[in-house]
């Protein structure tokens, strides 16, 4: 009979014992208790996050690393190629260029040595005229010194004329 | 890791050996003069030699108004503790040694030896009956050993508070990663699943609180020594109380569809409600019944290990009236036992702490369901 008559004084000072445990802690343990707990699991939810973000971006920076080295490379090769075909262009140009600079000086060479020519020969062709006239003009004054040897010539000519 | 775990193993092991040795050791001590208190009665009666081992197990798990530690010959070695009386329109406040000094009388009171109120403070009423005082509100040994696990539970639970604030961002330590686990289980196994997301958290303080309460009550109950050797727990008073605290967070939070449950309950024929409302009937008387189981459940559990432990230390009594020899030989099985029994009460305190906190939780859970 003792054990399942409890004592109304026991369960008097139990229900106080209780519900101050129970008011003690609930008010001033087990919420910083509860808090501190799912501060701490979203902390290393966050830390793994983080992690895995950090590994994510690596791999995404290695990625881009490579891609990038790839694209230089490719962009190297493209340039150098450029290049060489610049080097050509501009060595065939100037082959090219060299090549008309060289004809015109020819032409143009040519043709003052024509011009030259031209006047050389036209400046002889007076002096040679000059020195005809010169020369005639000494032959007819010897010719023509005395009036019988005029009177002949004349005469002599027009009768060239007038058997023609 | 390894090694912790063994240094762990073997420390909890020694424990238990050394706490049930202690138990043993302390019936033994109270056995004798039990025993010997037996004998006088018995002599002046009918003089016959055998010991009342229901009686004696019934005395070690029941409430007292004193703390009895060891008798050596006639000297008794006790803890008074303070009676509290209202009777008769006045406190009435001794210690309890007084009903000694008194030769079990004080002021008329006196503690009841068998009856209705066996154990308990009565005196003679006008009729010559034994009645109770109006009021007793003595600190019994019960109520001691629950203030002192009260307080270790109030610094145990603080100390892991106190290291949530001042170890903020670290890993637990010490006494916070024992209770963390627990805490985290008691957080998500059992408040989470039971009573679901949203009023979860209302309830998980209240959860936490029966929980350690009940379990440091049981473990405690195990340790033989002054303050403890009184099984909190196992007695109903206790059980009772949180059962009823229980009842009334249940029954205070049950919502609209809770109580169609139980006066409207869907899915049965209309016959059994009306015009003799056999289901209503049925569910209400389960809303009561619900917490009773749990009181005597947990109380139950708790006091059938103490009973068994105290049987097995009474063979060897029981036993050595026939021969020393016999009682020696008898005490190595019974210790045997004890300590198998002792270390099988470990399992049950958390056992029964959990089953009284899920089944708690459940019933939260169910006032607060939806409907669906």
């Amino acid at each position: 009979m003792q054990l399942i008559n409890p004592g109304l004084g026991l369960i008097f000072w139990m229900t106080l014992t209780f519900l101050l445990v129970l008011w003690v802690l609930g008010k001033y343990a087990w919420p910083a208790i509860l808090k501190g707990l799912k501060e701490r699991e979203e902390s290393i939810q966050e830390s793994l996050d983080a992690a895995k973000k950090a590994r994510e971006q690596m791999a995404q920076l290695k990625a881009d690393n490579e891609k990038l080295i790839a694209e230089a490379k490719e962009e190297r090769d493209e340039i150098l190629v450029e290049a060489r075909k610049i080097k050509e262009k501009i060595i065939e140009e100037a082959r090219g260029k060299a090549a008309i600079e060289a004809d015109k000086i020819v032409e143009s060479a040519r043709e003052q040595i024509k011009l030259e020519k031209n006047a050389a020969i036209i400046e002889l062709k007076n002096i040679v005229a000059d020195y005809s006239i010169q020369i005639a003009e000494k032959i007819l004054r010897e010719e023509l010194k005395d009036k019988k040897k005029q009177k002949e010539y004349v005469s002599s000519l027009l009768k060239e004329f007038s058997l023609n | 890791m390894t090694n912790k775990n063994i240094v762990s193993k073997s420390v909890i092991a020694l424990l238990v050996l050394f706490l049930s040795f202690g138990f043993v050791l302390n019936a033994h001590a109270s056995e004798e003069n039990l025993i010997k208190h037996n004998k006088e009665l018995k002599e002046k009666e009918t003089e016959q030699e055998s010991m009342d081992v229901g009686k004696l197990i019934i005395h070690h798990v029941s409430d007292g108004y004193e703390f009895h530690i060891f008798s050596v010959g006639k000297y008794h070695l006790t803890v008074p503790l303070p009676v509290i009386l209202y009777d008769k329109g006045k406190w009435i406040s001794f210690w309890s040694s007084e009903f000694h000094h008194h030769h079990g009388f004080y002021k008329g009171y006196y503690i009841a030896e068998d009856g209705m109120n066996a154990g308990k403070i009565v005196r003679k009423g006008p009729d010559g009956k034994e009645t109770l005082p109006k009021y007793d509100l003595s600190i019994t040994k019960t109520v001691f050993t629950l203030w002192v696990n009260s307080i270790i539970l109030l610094i145990i639970v603080f100390i892991t508070a106190r290291s949530f604030k001042k170890r903020k961002g670290k890993a637990p330590k010490g006494v916070q990663s024992l209770m963390e686990p627990l805490i985290i289980f008691i957080r998500d196994e059992v408040a989470l699943s039971s009573i679901g997301e949203k009023h979860y958290l209302k309830y998980t303080p209240y959860l936490l609180t029966l929980f350690f309460f009940i379990l440091l009550n049981n473990l405690m109950g195990i340790i033989p020594f002054f303050p403890w050797g009184v099984g909190v727990d196992g007695n109903i008073g206790i059980t009772a109380v949180m059962a009823v605290f229980t009842f009334i967070i249940t029954t205070v939070s049950g919502n609209k569809h809770y109580w169609k449950d139980i006066f409207n309950t869907p899915g049965v024929p209309w016959w059994l409600k009306f015009p003799i409302p056999l289901m209503p009937i049925v569910e209400v008387m389960g809303m009561f019944t619900k917490p009773i189981v749990l009181a005597i459940r947990l109380f139950a559990n708790m006091i059938a290990g103490h009973a068994v432990v105290l049987g097995f230390v009474a063979l060897i009594f029981i036993f050595g009236k026939i021969g020393v020899g016999v009682g020696y030989g008898v005490s190595v099985v019974s210790v045997l036992f004890s300590v198998f029994l002792d270390i099988l009460e470990v399992l049950i305190s958390f056992i029964q702490a959990y089953v009284f906190v899920i089944l708690s939780a459940l019933y939260f859970g169910m006032a607060v369901e939806e409907s669906h």
